[in-house]
């Protein structure tokens, strides 16, 4: 049974498969093992980058295409959640069309790019998607009436996903809409993980890695490249469109800053080699990893700054202002020591 | 000749600022095992590559089984009936030896009565099917590397330099499985610089200098003329 789920891709090291064992238990029980809305927030955000981080790993990992416009697709599934609750009003349906409209969109934009840019290099592709990301986003920015601006969108989600939605208690635990809300994304993005694994263990995930490894020696043993590239980026966009719906359905607020900037990819990025390109669990370990280290880092340094107040230098160095320049230092390392990816390093030392 | 299944007319090609292939001209009878010869540099890789799309031909016409192979997609190519296994192998090192093998079947699940006749020709296949093809030796990637070609039954297979640093006792192998595979009924046009393999395999022969053919005729004419093959290629067979 588990087997199926996973599609028969095991994790191949016991060192990982505890690591994403840990993963699992902890998202899944989230609400309960770590209370307090930032720690609820934080396991969210994790599942929603696992989604978009495995999603960009089909192409990146998977396909050997890099796109700079992955960000943009994430955009409009959420912009498409929100647009759809503004005008539609805070009911499931809005959230359904919502989502469906903004992962159609997204493959009908990314269809456009595949098609016409596929063909050219590498490089040239990138470039081009960088080109129509940032147009987009500039966009964004100036239909102000339509999306808000620079300012975003706030709307209401139904009722039963919100804080006010009281439901009863467990283990000690009040129950409400924001933690209906949170297992809600929790069985969304797993079912959308279990898919994304799906794809890469199929016929058609197998000639994404060939293609991967020899575009040239793909063509001539009978699979036209441009296609599957382009399905790849569609399959690719769509996923992330519906991982954007499920941030806007968990914020409650979508703006450019939070769906659509490039700091957005760059993280996306270096979540996907963090964790190990071509492997889907890279994925579960870069997001989680990256998020955590977002979001406690500073309080981690804050704690051993003062810890070792009395001695010279060190407070300064681990001063929580320069978390940034720690959270770049640990990148590198990581990225020196584990060339091939967290899951790669497990996996070559079972 | 009678009904050849390949029909190369005329055929020039470019790569970057070079001239390479002159206007070739050459015929692969069908069920036959046609041999490409030549010193190196005179086109014979170029002329596989262009017959299979790989390099776009600035002129001439490429005939297949009816069909003009000219504008041609290089995956169509592949799917109306003609096998490549290009000179570098061309393997997906990635990937285990049952899924290169799992790719090459492109009209569904591999058969398993031919999964079987591999396994027979080339028993390493079976012995590490399940590893990356990339950990095999350079012979048995060159086994992968037919044994992916024949995966389907194909009317036209391109075969360069099959037999290249080998050890005798996987070059017998590799003479023994495309004997087979001619027996089936398939055509062969095959770069080979080992001449023994060549006049073991061949009916007929194509000697190729400059970027042209300038000799085609039967392989045994060509094996049995030393004189021929000193003034057509620079070198005779029987020294081999």
């Amino acid at each position: 049974m588990i087997d199926w789920l996973i599609s028969g891709d095991r994790p191949r090291s016991v060192a990982l498969g505890a690591v994403l064992l840990g993963i699992l238990f902890s998202l899944a029980f989230a609400p309960f093992l770590f209370p307090g809305v930032r720690a609820l927030d934080t396991a969210a955000t994790i599942l929603i980058f696992i989604v978009l981080v495995a999603s960009y790993d089909l192409l990146l990992g998977y396909s050997g295409i890099v796109s700079f416009a992955h960000t943009m697709f994430f955009g409009l599934g959420a912009y498409g959640v929100a647009l759809a609750s503004i005008h539609m009003g805070p009911g499931w349906d809005a959230l359904i069309v919502g989502a469906l409209a903004g992962a159609l969109s997204a493959t009908v934009l990314a269809y456009a790019i595949g098609l016409f840019s596929l063909r050219v290099r590498a490089i040239f592709f990138a470039m081009i998607t960088l080109a129509v990301a940032s147009a987009v986003a500039v966009l964004v920015s100036q239909l102000f009436q339509l999306t808000g601006g620079e300012d975003g969108l706030t709307y209401r989600i139904p009722r039963a996903l919100t804080p006010a939605n009281r439901v009863g208690e467990l283990f000690g635990v009040r129950i409400n809409g924001r933690i209906l809300a949170y297992y809600l994304l929790f069985f969304s993005c797993t079912a959308l993980f279990l898919l994304l694994l799906r794809i890469v263990n199929s016929p058609f995930g197998r000639v994404l890695q060939s293609i991967r490894e020899n575009d040239f020696r793909s063509e001539a043993i009978g699979y036209r490249v441009v296609a599957y590239r382009t399905a790849a980026t569609c399959l690719s966009a769509a996923m992330a469109a519906l991982a954007g719906s499920l941030y806007a359905i968990w914020l409650r607020y979508v703006g450019p800053d939070t769906t659509l900037s490039f700091e957005i990819m760059i993280d996306v990025l270096l979540m996907v080699v963090i964790g190990g390109m071509g492997t889907m669990y890279g994925a579960v370990i870069g997001a989680t990893i990256f998020v955590l280290a977002q979001n406690y880092l500073q309080n981690l340094m804050g704690a051993a700054s003062d810890a070792t107040s009395a001695l010279p230098l060190i407070p300064d160095l681990i001063n929580p202002d320069r978390w940034l320049l720690w959270l770049g230092v640990l990148f590198v390392l990581s990225v020196y020591f584990f060339p091939t990816g967290i899951v790669g390093r497990l996996r070559a030392g079972r | 000749m009678s009904d050849p299944i390949l029909t190369v007319e005329g055929v020039e090609t470019d790569i970057a600022q070079y001239h390479i292939l002159k206007g070739v001209d050459l015929q692969v009878p069908r069920g036959q095992v046609t041999m490409l010869l030549g010193r190196n540099g005179v086109g014979k890789t170029t002329t596989l590559r262009t017959i299979m799309g790989l390099w776009r031909n600035k002129a001439g016409r490429i005939g297949f089984d009816g069909r003009d192979l000219n504008k041609m997609p290089i995956a169509d190519r592949c799917r109306a009936g003609i096998g490549f296994v290009p000179e570098d192998m061309g393997i997906f090192a990635a990937l285990t030896v049952e899924e290169n093998m799992t790719l090459a079947a492109l009209s569904g699940p591999l058969d398993p009565a031919r999964k079987d006749w591999l396994f027979a020709t080339f028993p390493p296949l079976r012995t590490f099917w399940k590893s990356p093809a990339g950990t095999l030796s350079g012979g048995q990637k060159q086994m992968l590397s037919i044994a992916r070609a024949m995966a389907e039954a194909r009317s036209l297979y391109l075969i360069d330099e099959p037999t290249k640093g080998l050890a005798p006792a996987i070059v017998s192998t590799m003479v023994r499985a495309l004997r087979e595979l001619k027996a089936q009924g398939a055509s062969i046009l095959m770069v080979e610089q080992n001449f023994a393999v060549a006049k073991a395999l061949g009916d007929r022969a194509v000697v190729m200098d400059d970027g042209r053919a300038i000799w085609s005729g039967a392989m045994a004419e060509l094996a049995a003329d030393p004189a021929l093959q000193e003034r057509l290629m620079g070198l005779s067979m029987e020294a081999h």
